[in-house]
């Protein structure tokens, strides 16, 4: 699965995209998951409530399932215009 | 409609002019354009605007789709930049046209709210002192309550 990383993101943790072999079923175990490896990760994902997510590039929440889903994006909230 | 995502300047006064050229059925035009604001008490060097390629676009296309729908836009347009601006620099535009007044401003108005909380940018301002992302406030999110 393809994980994208934007803004603060991104810089926390280091890499703007990797390849992760998960079997995670929804976007909160891929989260659990990837905390549990490395402390810049879990420093990343410590507050959700500062995170929004889109899978498959489309605005999601945190339980959207990840069955078939081939990109999922974690970024803070958006400040477009 | 018109949904364009650049990283180079755009030329507002040729975009509004080949805008309003648009229909003849249309009465009312109405632009908005976002500058980079430079703040009295700490000089900005530069906003940096990072992006999701291709979600951006996509969302762009979505939110100026359902403007369109909602207000009965005659044409509607945006223009959005990325990556290294300078105070004074033109972020991006929209354009809406309608027959009537209202629908353009609320179509104008809809766009800005979606775009600013619901299109994937991040700003980062650049200063003296270092490099901050911009924070989302509170109140972009309650704008997308009213409509």
């Amino acid at each position: 699965m393809n994980v994208l990383y934007f803004a603060w993101v991104r810089e926390r943790i280091g890499v703007p995209r990797e390849d992760v072999e998960t079997s995670a079923e929804t976007v909160r175990d891929l989260v659990a998951e990837l905390a549990g490896r490395e402390e810049r990760y879990a420093l990343a994902f410590s507050d959700l409530d500062a995170l929004r997510v889109a899978v498959d590039q489309e605005l999601a929440d945190f339980d959207a399932p990840l069955v078939g889903v081939r990109e999922v994006a974690f970024f803070p909230p958006m400040t477009g215009g | 409609m018109r949904v364009v995502l650049q990283e180079a300047p755009f030329d507002l006064g040729a975009e509004s002019a080949a805008f309003a050229r648009g229909g003849r059925d249309m009465g009312a035009i109405v632009t908005f354009t976002g500058v980079v604001r430079d703040f009295p008490d700490r000089s900005l060097e530069a906003m940096e605007i990072e992006h999701y390629p291709g979600m951006t676009e996509a969302a762009m296309t979505g939110i100026a789709q359902e403007a369109t729908a909602r207000f009965s836009l005659g044409d509607a347009l945006v223009i959005h930049r990325y990556g290294r601006l300078r105070p004074g620099e033109m972020i991006m535009m929209v354009a809406t046209a309608a027959a009537h007044r209202q629908d353009a401003f609320d179509g104008a108005a809809f766009l800005m709210d979606f775009l600013k909380s619901r299109a994937p940018f991040w700003k980062r301002e650049i200063t003296a002192d270092g490099a901050e992302w911009v924070a989302a406030r509170e109140t972009d999110e309650d704008a997308l309550a009213r409509w």
